[in-house]
């Protein structure tokens, strides 16, 4: 009666050779490595760029172990720590030549020493979150009512041209907060206004009231378009971080959006917070100047005479030298937008930009008065201004829409896009939760979490030993592979394992030996009544397994609760909690009837069960 | 071995009022230290600034307070943390002042004293994330409750699924006076360790209630108090030996977990305890007073559809 049927033992079998695999590259341990990712949305690493680190390397008299290219990024592992600093150094060289502008990011990493074939199989050993790694942690969170505030502001600015061109006449323009405000003096106007509103900015939507004498439109951002906005300011953001975080040399980044406004950073091994948040929050500014073309400075551009009064020398992405007079015309706060695109006519590569009122305004009478002049667009990071373009001004540009063209590929349109949008956040950013874990910590905490699991595992199924003897063994085999089980799995998945992760790891398997203990005391309660060993056996798995089903539904309820309304470390608590209550329904079950079947299953006339004392009354 | 050579029922229903009288008590004075003494709230709820820093050598506490209070920051509470070289302090926070800038001034102000003073960890949370937390601390357990509720009822009846909750909430609050009146400060994973207390302790009061289900398809002749009575005593050794495993396990994480494990296991410890008398002597009385009877289970067993076929004494019901 107490057999199981073949596939029932392939099963288990089957699951122990799975968990085995899985959980080896966790005894590895890691190596020191090199991981080149890219740097700019316009590069890409592929094969030519092995080529190029492979020969970077071989120049540098080093040998890796491992070279693998995935995901768009090429890794490196070098047996000890000296050879993957002279690595970096060698392919850094290789490869960015240029510190200011780096095409492609080097940096350092660890990277699990298991062997090829595990690899293969996509066995990783447990993915470790910043408090067992080290590193800093930040949640930011996005003025969303200032992204709004400056989309209602260029909106006013269109409405203002809007009108004009259709000859409406109004009283003036205003906005307050999030809504604009316009006055008229009669009800007819308002409407024409309100028809053309209609028709031309089908992201608002107005309601219009009398205002003392005169009458006032009222226009607000729809709902919809609101959260277009507010997507694509916090998406802009993300892009921007992506960006300056490239620079720091991150091996592996978490830029993560939460909830609807919120941006999750983490940078695993970064220790220099103060570093990490100034460019996290640093704005680089764009800067529109006019060009000195005068003869002094054509001969200071070559570099021949000295740079004139009242100008400065920047150079352009391609490194010629560009004098640029010092006065500003217009920063970046009047810019709202900048788009990749192609020029209407030519079907050239270009970017079109969108600027407020007050930027058009300059705009328009600055390319008004410098026809066949040159105009500079520059970008200022860290303090270094670099000159994205110059173009020569061809007509008087209004209604705020600049187009950047010529000499441009598709890729760099996007690139300069994307540079003068980052140029200012979407919206402003501000940092709500920040965390630093130095690495000595996460050391510390990974050995203190070992030593809670291993103590009390080892506790536990000493007593258990002696206590139920060798029913005890087979609960405590069934607890390991629980273990084994747990580990496989969090291993699979690659879910975040933190201290809180592991304290569940410890508490989870205190609560699986529930399962065992109450089978155990099941058959002994069996044998006490007077029942055979082999229908002990039976009926106390039988017997127990409602109990345990119950037991564990209850507890898994808790679970749940944690993972869905948990964040940070309850949820790195619940998903360990969560799936080693699941992997404990097997293992104590399933598996130790197995391991009894297989002992006791075939003794057809067995006299007594090794199950400790059971006394009768 | 065997630790419980029990030969008759023990009468636990018999002095159910005692017990649930003692078991009021502390739930009323964990209540009384709730509210007069408040929880000490880690920086993760109140919002604030915590620093860890670590010395070479024991460090002076008085000295580091001074060092501080001379940067004008207030309000700032300095203690050991874990070890003696430990030192956590924890801010609240400045107005038009970053953490970043918090942390790194006091850390300037430490090291004119000792050069060797170490950052181990900072921690940084606005305020708007703590009141979140709370609100979703506060979620969680109204999930847990309903949730537990809903499946007990749909797995015995109404009256067990309100007598584990009653039971098993009052473990809960007892804890957080514990935490209340010895002013341990509670963090996130302490709230996690509540929740899966509570989801553990239903664990207990599940096990008797199934006992006492089974008791009464098997006993016809016992009465309800009987029943409870046979079905207590008879679980009470797993009972015990499953609360002492799992206690090992947290003695462990008490022992060599350190102290970022030290509130958590303690609040793990503090639930391990009463829930074994919460589920043992509370739960059990106050189905009984809430006037379990055989028909209520046995009802049940007709349309019962999860059952096992394979219970002998399933059939012997009907």
């Amino acid at each position: 009666m107490n057999r199981y049927p073949f596939w029932k033992y392939a099963i288990i079998v089957i699951a122990l050779l799975i968990g085995s695999v899985y959980t080896l590259p966790n005894f590895f341990g890691e190596a020191p490595a090199v991981q080149i990712s890219a740097g700019k949305s316009s590069v890409k690493v592929d094969a030519l760029v092995q080529e190029r680190v492979e020969q970077a390397l071989k120049a540098a008299n080093l040998t890796p172990e491992v070279l693998s290219l995935d995901n768009g990024s090429l890794k490196v592992r070098f047996d000890n720590t000296d050879n993957q600093l002279k690595a970096k150094d060698a392919i850094q060289h290789a490869l960015v030549p240029d510190a200011n502008d780096p095409s492609y990011v080097v940096a350092l990493n660890l990277l699990a020493r298991s062997p090829a074939w595990l690899t293969a199989l996509n066995a990783a050993p447990m993915y470790l979150g910043l408090d067992l790694r080290g590193g800093v942690h930040f949640m930011l969170q996005v003025d969303m009512p200032a992204a709004l505030t400056k989309k209602a502001e260029s909106l006013a600015g269109d409405i203002r041209t809007g009108l004009r061109e259709k000859n409406v006449r109004h009283s003036g323009i205003s906005r307050n907060g999030q809504t604009i405000e316009v006055r008229f003096r009669d009800m007819a106007t308002l409407e024409a206004a309100q028809r053309v509103i209609q028709d031309q900015f089908v992201d608002l939507q107005t309601t219009s009231a009398p205002d003392g004498a005169d009458f006032k439109l009222s226009a607000t951002i729809n709902p919809v378009a609101a959260r277009r906005v507010q997507e694509q300011a916090i998406k802009q953001n993300i892009t921007t971080l992506h960006n300056r975080i490239n620079e720091l040399g991150v091996a592996e980044p978490v830029i993560q959006q939460q909830g609807t406004d919120r941006i999750v950073v983490q940078l695993p091994g970064v220790q220099d917070t103060a570093k990490a948040k100034d460019i996290l929050g640093r704005t680089a500014t764009l800067e529109i100047r006019m060009v000195d073309d005068s003869a002094e400075a054509r001969s200071a551009e070559i570099g021949s005479g000295p740079v004139p009064f009242g100008t400065e020398r920047f150079l352009e992405r391609s490194g010629q030298a560009v004098i640029v007079k010092k006065q500003v015309i217009l920063t970046g706060e009047n810019l709202t937008d900048a788009q990749p695109g192609f020029d209407s006519q030519s079907q050239e590569a270009a970017v079109h930009l969108t600027l407020d009122a007050k930027g058009a305004r300059i705009f328009k009478d600055v390319t008004r008065e410098s026809i066949g002049k040159r105009m500079a667009i520059l970008l200022f990071e860290k303090g270094k201004g670099e000159v994205v373009t110059a173009p020569v001004i061809r007509s008087e540009i209004g209604g705020g829409r600049v187009q950047i063209s010529g000499r441009m590929s598709t890729v760099e349109a996007n690139d300069t896009a994307l540079l003068l949008r980052a140029g200012s956040l979407a919206a402003p950013m501000e940092i709500i939760e920040e965390r630093t874990i130095g690495p000595s910590l996460g050391a510390e905490n990974i050995a203190k979490g070992f030593d809670s699991v291993t103590w009390g595992f080892v506790a536990v199924t000493a007593f258990m030993c002696i206590y139920y003897m060798l029913f005890g063994v087979f609960s405590s085999v069934a607890l390991a592979v629980n273990l084994l089980l747990l580990v496989a799995v969090l291993s699979m998945l690659q879910a975040t394992l933190t201290l809180p992760g592991m304290a569940a790891m410890a508490l989870v398997l205190g609560m699986a030996i529930d399962a065992n203990v109450l089978i155990n005391e099941r058959v002994r309660e069996e044998l006490r009544n007077g029942a055979s060993p082999q229908s002990a056996i039976h009926a106390g798995y039988d017997r127990a397994w409602a109990t345990i089903l119950d037991s564990n539904v209850t507890t898994l309820i808790a679970g749940l609760a944690l993972l869905a309304f948990g964040s940070g470390p309850v949820r790195g608590f619940a998903v360990v909690h969560c799936l080693g209550i699941l992997t404990s329904m097997f293992s104590a079950v399933f598996f130790s009837r197995g391991l009894v079947n297989v002992w006791y299953g075939r003794k057809k006339k067995l006299q007594s069960v090794s199950i400790g004392t059971v006394w009768r009354a | 071995m065997e630790f419980f050579k029990i030969k008759k029922d023990i009468p636990f229903m018999k002095n159910a009022i005692a017990f649930n009288a003692v078991s009021f008590i502390t739930f009323l004075a964990a209540v009384f230290f709730l509210f007069s003494r408040g929880l000490h709230l880690s920086v993760e709820f109140t919002g604030g600034t915590l620093m860890e820093v670590s010395y070479s050598q024991p460090a002076d506490l008085n000295a580091v307070r001074d060092q501080i209070a001379k940067i004008g920051l207030t309000d700032v509470q300095v203690q050991n943390f874990g070890t003696a070289r430990d030192v956590m302090i924890r801010m609240p926070a400045v107005k038009g002042q970053s953490s970043a800038q918090q942390s790194e001034q006091v850390l300037t102000a430490l090291k004119t004293t000792d050069a060797n003073v170490q950052l181990r960890r900072t921690e940084f949370v606005g305020p708007q994330v703590g009141d979140e937390l709370a609100a979703d601390g506060l979620k969680a357990l109204a999930f847990v409750v309903i949730g537990i509720m809903i499946y007990l009822a749909m797995r015995f009846e109404w009256k067990f699924a309100v007598a584990a909750i009653i039971a098993n909430l009052h473990d809960v609050v007892i804890i957080l006076g514990f935490f209340a009146f010895f002013q341990w400060e509670f963090s996130l994973p302490v709230l996690a360790a509540v929740l899966a207390v509570l989801g553990y302790s239903v664990n207990e009061s599940v096990v008797i209630f199934d006992r006492i289900r089974e008791n009464f398809r098997r006993y016809r002749k016992m009465n309800t108090v009987e029943i409870i009575d046979n079905a207590i005593t008879s679980t009470i050794s797993r009972t015990i030996i499953t609360h002492g495993c799992t206690q090992l396990m947290v003695l462990s994480m008490l022992l060599f977990g350190g102290a970022t494990l030290h509130y958590f296991a303690l609040a793990l410890t503090i639930g391990i305890c009463f829930g074994i008398y919460s589920s043992v002597f509370v739960a059990a009385a106050i189905a009984m007073w809430l006037g379990i009877r055989r028909d209520d289970l046995i009802k049940h067993t007709g349309t019962k559809v999860e059952g096992d076929p394979e219970d002998p004494h399933s059939g012997a019901v009907v």
